[in-house]
């Protein structure tokens, strides 16, 4: 169980840097490069998302509210202050998104289960409105767009890495704290909230802890975002954002902590196919969630998992019950 | 401030609170007596609204034909919904959060097909014959349309008050948060109640969305800004909380009257104030029922 | 010796149904004793409110000389109170191992701990690894709980408790739903237990081999009341106690 889990890590870390690491090298063309750009960026996202509702059982529909922070923090600076402002920025965005999601985590963890979706989507979708009404300091409709990050991070190729990097130790990051102690309390605070108490822990602020943790790496999303697209525009705010990538994590399996960086990869690669093609979209993701809740809960990694554990003699009926978070 | 103007703005705010009221008491019927958090429930809002610009516009039906048509048409996809999709993951290990996911791929699913079937561009609904013009009370002039909704609100709270108080599965559906094993052991069908439950939530959300047709312009996507509304009125109300619902709706109403009418560019936001505030003081909702907490 | 539990008129209604009405007693430090009663005579919620889940509407909880009445349960576990549950409470995708060492991580106050890996703190990872091995679940440290036979999670149950060592362990049914070899293990287990952790033990059980076995002292809750208390001879040969809930199977 150890030794595997040992042996994915490390597959897991191979293959990000061989293929990260070489698709630079091998594409001359920008738009394959940014494609692995939101690639990494959705990727890690969509684990800090995890964070919250595989490990710890809290489903939010509203981490676009920092993820728009970030990416808002970046166009605003960059556009009224010039683009030396970029870095700083991309900090202010992560304190702003640490402030703002004490004060609405104190709030929303209060409740639980539906009712804490709920609020996470009502929250995000009242900063989405005051975005898309103040026009005159967030552009409103249009967005801010030629937000270009300053020196050599405007070469396309610099700034991959630079996001390479960044993505890499958050993901390090991440993966660190889902097998530390406080890791081992969340993931115990979804199984069984009520022993947690038990155990003389706070199970509210836990929860808040990990609000707050996971809209972090949300707003650096956005930041990073912001630069790889020159441009932001009020949906990143929109609850749709929200939804995509709960359903990436859904589609890599909730259950495993690699499994929402492949459910990115692959809603991007799959918009990037037919999503041109189509006014449909909704219509797409929509089916697909439905058939990962219906018939593949585990999600792709997780039922990968699961099959194959089914020719290993000890494991008769590992992984059946509910969505084991392997570690 | 003139009264005349805070009369009509309470009047306007009551029709508001009668739509939302209808909405949102289909949401909590289900979520109370079932269990089931329906996030697609607005979606059926929006697909009542269509089905009565299709029954009015194409086949030139009569208007009250046509919200009976949506009701009718909205509770038939909801029992569809519930008894091919959503009762197979009952029982499931974590089913809150599967339920939210399945019903979200409802919506996503649902404005895609109403895009493919009416296009993505405005519809819009004349009000039915009758109720075109206005009323002057006491020199007031009231849309007679408003009053035919807040009318047919006070009929179906009445109604509902009657079911509730008077028959055995009004009392069922009041004993909040009531479990699907505790039904069965009761001798109820479970199965034929839960498809029958969640079509008549889904047919409330259809009658409103019928009724609202003539006020608001028809489009998708409404399905989304619906839903929020009618969360904050349970949110208000207390989630699987009928009367909460009621008093949510007229408290969410009646601010957003009166915010449309004095700061029209955010008013929407008031909605969301409302919502904090109650956060803040009351968070499990002004008419909470009591949680049963087991060890 | 000053008692270390002691429960002063503790009064409880649900609306009209009164789950606990007046209790007082008081439990000696070292002691093992039982509460026992027929189904629903509030023993379980007895439970609850010692340790903060439900808050008495009248009377007082001494433990260790402070009044814990309206403590938190967190407040309550913290100051030395164990508890095992009727309904086995666990957390059922962890291996068995990490059940105990989320507790003995607890007890050590290392839970905000989020870089390091749960390994590195090996005193935890020791002491759990010895609680296993108490409760004889040594062999099965790798494997996730929901695995585990019903009997083996009651224990684990047990194991999670004692990894926040506590003063006291309140046992709610540990024995129910064993086979009867299962419970004799398991009696025997929870006296050694009691004097290997040198544990105040209360707990509740229905299988009267086990009361009558382990316990020094037997306490009788009917409809909420404290009917009888005493030594499990006392208890025995009481006939209120016979007549409400005994009847002749056990005598
Ligand atoms: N949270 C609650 N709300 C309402 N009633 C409750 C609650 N908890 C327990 N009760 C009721 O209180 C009574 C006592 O319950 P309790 O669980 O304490 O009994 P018990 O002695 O532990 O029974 P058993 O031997 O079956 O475990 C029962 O009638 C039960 O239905
Ligand atoms: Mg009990």
């Amino acid at each position: 169980m150890k030794n595997h889990a040992k042996i994915k890590e490390v597959v897991f870390w191979a293959l990000f840097f061989v293929i990260f690491g070489l698709i630079p090298l091998l594409e001359k063309s920008d738009y394959h490069l940014i494609l692995a750009n939101h690639i990494l960026i959705w990727g890690m996202f969509a684990m800090a998302f995890n964070m919250l509702f595989g490990v710890t059982g809290m489903l939010s529909f509203g981490q676009a509210l920092y993820y728009g922070l970030g990416a808002y923090s970046v166009g605003l600076m960059v556009k009224n202050f010039g683009d030396i402002w970029f870095l700083p920025a991309i900090g202010l965005g992560l304190l702003s998104a640490t402030l703002v999601s004490i004060l609405i985590g104190l709030l929303v963890i209060r409740v639980s289960g539906v009712y804490f979706t709920v609020l996470t989507l009502a929250f995000g979708q009242l900063v989405w409105q005051i975005t898309f009404k103040w026009y005159h300091f967030t552009g409103g409709d249009d967005g801010i767009q030629s937000i270009i990050p300053p020196g050599i991070l405007a070469n396309h190729t610099v700034y991959y890495f630079f996001t390479l990097l960044l993505v890499a130790v958050s993901i390090w990051v991440l993966r660190r704290l889902v097998n530390s102690p406080m890791g081992l309390v969340l993931r115990c605070i979804r199984q069984n909230p009520d022993r947690v108490r038990f155990l003389g822990r706070r199970v509210r602020r836990n929860q808040l802890r990990i609000y707050v943790i996971s809209s972090f790496f949300a707003a650096l999303a956005g930041g990073l975002m912001a630069g790889v697209d020159n441009s932001i525009h009020p949906d990143m705010f929109y609850w749709t954002t929200s939804g995509e990538v709960i359903l990436m994590a859904v589609i890599g399996g909730i259950g495993q902590f690699f499994g929402p960086f492949i459910g990115a990869a692959l809603i991007i690669i799959i918009q990037d196919v037919v999503g041109a093609r189509t006014e449909y979209w909704s219509l797409i993701i929509g089916l697909i969630m439905m058939v990962m809740v219906l018939i593949l809960p585990k999600g792709l990694v997780g039922e990968v998992q699961l099959l194959r554990g089914r020719f290993r003699p000890d494991a008769k009926n590992r992984g059946e019950n509910g969505t084991t978070f392997s570690a | 401030m003139d009264p005349s103007f805070i009369i009509m703005q309470f009047l306007s705010g009551l029709m508001m609170a009668t739509l939302l009221f209808l909405v949102a008491s289909g949401l909590t019927l289900i979520f109370g007596v079932g269990n089931v958090f329906n996030f697609a429930h607005g979606s059926f809002y929006m697909i009542g609204a269509y089905l009565a610009y299709q029954t009015v516009s194409a086949w030139h039906a009569n208007f009250w034909i046509s919200v009976l048509v949506a009701a009718l048409g909205a509770g038939v996809l909801g029992m569809i919904a519930e008894s091919v999709f959503l009762r197979r993951i009952y029982g499931r290990a974590e089913e809150g959060g599967f339920q939210i996911l399945l019903t979200y791929s409802f919506i996503l699913v649902i404005d895609d097909l109403v895009k493919l079937i009416w296009g993505a561009e405005y519809k819009s609904l004349a009000r039915p014959t009758g109720f075109r013009g206005a009323i002057e009370i006491g020199g007031l002039t009231i849309p007679s349309y408003n009053l035919a909704i807040i009318g047919i609100g006070l009929v179906v709270v009445v109604m509902a008050w009657l079911i509730l108080s008077r028959t055995r599965t009004g009392r069922i559906a009041r004993a909040a948060a009531l479990d699907r094993e505790m039904l069965g052991s009761m001798g109820v069908n479970v199965p034929l109640t839960m498809t029958l439950v969640f079509g008549i939530a889904t047919a409330m959300g259809g009658f409103a969305g019928a009724l609202a047709a003539p006020l608001r312009s028809v489009v998708p996507g409404a399905g989304i800004e619906v839903i929020i509304d009618s969360l904050i009125v349970v949110v208000i109300g207390g989630m699987g909380n009928f009367w909460g619902a009621w008093l949510g709706a007229l408290i969410l109403g009646e601010v957003n009257s009166f915010a449309v009418a004095t700061v029209p560019d955010w008013a929407s936001l008031f909605n969301y104030l409302v919502m904090v505030l109650t956060l803040i003081f009351k968070p499990e909702g002004l008419f909470a029922s009591r949680k049963i907490r087991k060890v | 010796m000053e008692p270390l539990l002691v429960l002063d008129s503790v009064t409880k209604s649900f609306g009209g149904l009164r789950v606990t009405a007046g209790v007082s007693f008081s439990v000696a430090p070292g002691s093992i004793s039982a509460v026992i009663g027929p189904n629903g005579a509030g023993k379980t919620s007895l439970f609850n409110q010692i340790t903060g889940y439900l808050r008495p509407d009248k009377g007082r909880i001494i433990f260790r000389q402070e009044d814990i009445t309206d403590l938190s349960t967190r407040e309550i576990v913290s100051r030395g109170m164990g508890r095992a549950f009727q309904v086995t409470s666990f957390f059922p995708e962890e291996t068995v191992l990490d059940n105990v060492r989320v507790a003995c991580l607890s007890r050590l106050n290392k839970t905000r701990k989020a870089i390091k890996n749960v390994s590195y703190f090996k005193e935890a990872t020791d002491k759990a690894f010895k609680i296993l091995e108490s409760i004889g679940l040594g062999k099965q440290a790798d494997r996730p709980a929901f695995e585990l036979a019903h009997g083996d999670q009651k224990l684990l149950d047990i194991g999670i408790a004692l990894g926040l060592e506590p003063k006291m362990l309140l046992l709610d049914e540990p024995t129910s739903g064993m086979s009867p070899e299962e419970r004799l293990l398991t009696r025997n287990l929870i006296k050694r237990l009691w004097k290997e952790f040198n544990l105040t033990l209360l707990f509740i059980e229905h299988d009267m081999d086990t009361v009558f076995g382990i316990a020094q002292t037997v306490r009788v809750l009917q409809m909420g009341r404290l009917l009888a208390e005493g030594t499990p001879e006392e208890i025995r040969n009481n006939p209120e106690v016979i007549t409400a809930y005994l009847g002749e199977e056990v005598l």
